[in-house]
């Protein structure tokens, strides 16, 4: 994971009086996954089309291993793997055909074995129309790393998927970027972007809002970490007592939640009151504030 | 190369897998051909006389402008040209590989006419097969330009139904098919003029058949070729990946250049 081979550098994308993205930068390295989060028409599909030669930019400097989207998109086909956010095949078309297909237009030979390693090998001779919505993002998928690109988008890719091609999407991704490539994955599930990418950028109205990695990223917030408890004879509930640290006291369910500022003397405290009580421990769970957390808490506030 | 054999055989065989697509190229035209070679030559036997090349032009309509743009404007709106686009297929591939395929299902029916309507109906056979062959292959290549034009321009299916029925309906009225031009009277010969398939039918007669034509058929030759050549560059120069990519070359109204050569040989003839 070094040298860049993804640079943006104040771009800038306007359809007619609305500018989509604003002067925004990065930069994404060999075998780094580097996860573009916002909500809906933050700017992040807009990125990448400009990115992938699809949409040509209005501003800035695109360079995608040397070569400059906008300007040579034909010479950026054989070096990026693009699994579009909305995109088809025709409806008639059979998986093993696809993979011919697109593969020779690459000039390689057909590797079927990728849809075998996507658990699409039953489905060789069915049609692209009589697939699953989960079975055509993984045909996407095998399609867009056949020819093996130094570079790969991938916008939503586990989109309507269920948890056993999640995993195994995830699976691929992480062998992915082991073998080197480097990912740019677009999506709104902030889990996915905390387990599987190495830094983020977080776009709110066309402008950079927040980078890093996700840890990084979770630390910048109101860093109040959440401290769960819950005891047999429910001492806490009923004594509404503070302990060092607290911020934020709330009851859910039988927990009572501590927000703390400083979770280790805070936890010590509470054990040691509930001992004191004569109480006894059910569940202790600590918690730092997740990605997702952090992601509403800067999107709500305008990026602030 | 590979990727040329590749993708022609897809689309061939596509003709063949969809149902909307082998009806435009087979079921149609040859069940049509089947009741106008039945009923037609008992009503009117004159029509004998102008059984093959009239329905090979159904044929070659029914292919190209019933069957091509629709699957076209399907495509760009379904996001199958942005898949294609970013796997590294060619804008020409994607537009001239269809209309290759389609030429050759074209080139499929007008054979099965040719070699059936004199046995099955008494249909006349042409003077010179030669000929008969040449312009078979300038209609269908005319023909096709038109249908991928438009396929190119129409922005929804309903409108692509719109384009080609404006030509595929008074050409099966006016174009000589149905009734032989000189009858026409002269304002409508005048808009008839305006039709490919006018042109196609004069040549035909004139150059396949030997008989005297109301158009000159060298004429109508020049003007097929150009009006195909004009339509196919108009076609690739509009082709748009993307519906919603504001950024296109060109607006569709350019389409309507193809009726240059048709205006000017309505003028000049």
């Amino acid at each position: 994971m070094d040298k860049p081979i993804i640079s943006v550098e104040n771009f800038r994308k306007i359809y007619g009086d609305f500018v989509a993205v604003s002067g925004i930068s990065f930069e994404v390295r060999s075998g780094e996954i580097f996860g573009l989060l916002g909500p809906n028409g933050a700017g992040k599909t807009s990125t990448l089309e400009c990115l992938e030669g699809i949409r040509r930019p209005d501003g800035g400097a695109l360079q995608v291993i040397g070569v400059d989207p906008g300007r040579e998109p034909r010479k950026l086909r054989d070096l990026i793997g693009v699994q579009l956010q909305t995109s088809s095949l025709p409806a008639n078309m059979q998986v093993g055909e696809a993979m011919k297909f697109f593969c020779a237009y690459h000039g390689i030979p057909p590797r079927y074995e990728l849809l075998e390693r996507l658990g699409l090998q039953q489905k060789m001779h069915s049609q692209y129309g009589q697939l699953s919505m989960g079975q055509q993002r993984r045909l996407a998928l095998a399609l867009a790393v056949a020819h093996k690109p130094p570079v790969v988008f991938l916008d939503e890719p586990t989109a309507g998927l269920d948890v056993g091609s999640r995993t195994e999407l995830h699976e691929l991704m992480q062998e992915l970027k082991e073998d080197g490539i480097g990912i740019i994955l677009a999506t709104h599930d902030m889990a996915e972007a905390e387990k599987m990418t190495d830094r983020i950028a977080i776009l709110l109205q066309g402008e950079i809002v927040a980078s890093g990695t996700p840890r990084e990223i979770t630390a910048t917030g109101s860093g109040l970490t959440k401290v769960s408890v819950r005891t047999e004879a429910s001492v806490l509930e009923k004594n509404g007592v503070g302990f060092p640290g607290v911020a934020q006291r709330l009851l859910k369910e039988a927990y009572v939640n501590y927000f703390s500022t400083n979770p280790g003397p805070t936890v010590q405290a509470i054990l040691d009151y509930i001992e004191f009580q004569g109480d006894k421990l059910i569940d202790l769970r600590v918690e730092r504030p997740s990605l997702e957390e952090r992601f509403l808490e800067i999107t709500t506030n305008g990026g602030e | 190369m590979s990727a040329f054999v590749n993708h022609f055989t897809f689309e061939f065989k596509t003709g063949l897998r969809n149902s909307t697509s082998m009806l435009m190229n087979y079921l149609f035209p040859l069940g049509f051909y089947a009741m106008m070679g039945l009923v037609m030559t008992q009503i009117n036997p004159g029509f004998k006389d102008v059984l093959i090349p009239a329905m090979g032009l159904v044929a070659i309509m029914a292919s190209t402008l019933l069957g091509l743009p629709g699957p076209l404007v399907e495509s760009r709106e379904a996001g199958i040209f942005r898949s294609f686009k970013v796997n590294g297929v060619p804008a020409f591939s994607i537009l001239v590989i269809p209309t290759l395929t389609t030429v050759f299902h074209a080139l499929i029916a007008v054979i099965i006419i040719a070699l059936t309507a004199a046995p099955l109906f008494g249909g006349l056979a042409p003077a010179s097969w030669a000929n008969f062959a040449l312009l078979t292959l300038l209609s269908i290549f005319t023909f096709g330009a038109i249908g991928s034009l438009i396929g190119v321009v129409s922005s929804a299916s309903r409108g692509t139904v719109l384009w080609s029925q404006l030509i595929f309906l008074p050409s099966m009225l006016l174009g000589g098919l149905m009734m032989p031009f000189d009858l026409l009277p002269e304002s409508v010969r005048r808009f008839a003029a305006l039709l490919p398939t006018t042109h196609s039918m004069q040549a035909y007669l004139g150059l396949a058949y030997g008989q005297t034509t109301q158009l000159n058929p060298l004429f109508s030759v020049g003007i097929l070729l150009a009006s195909g050549l004009l339509a196919l560059g108009l076609a690739v120069y509009l082709f748009n990946w993307d519906s919603h990519n504001s950024a296109r070359r060109g607006h569709p109204l350019m389409a309507l250049l193809i009726l240059v050569p048709y205006v000017v040989g309505m003028l000049v003839g």
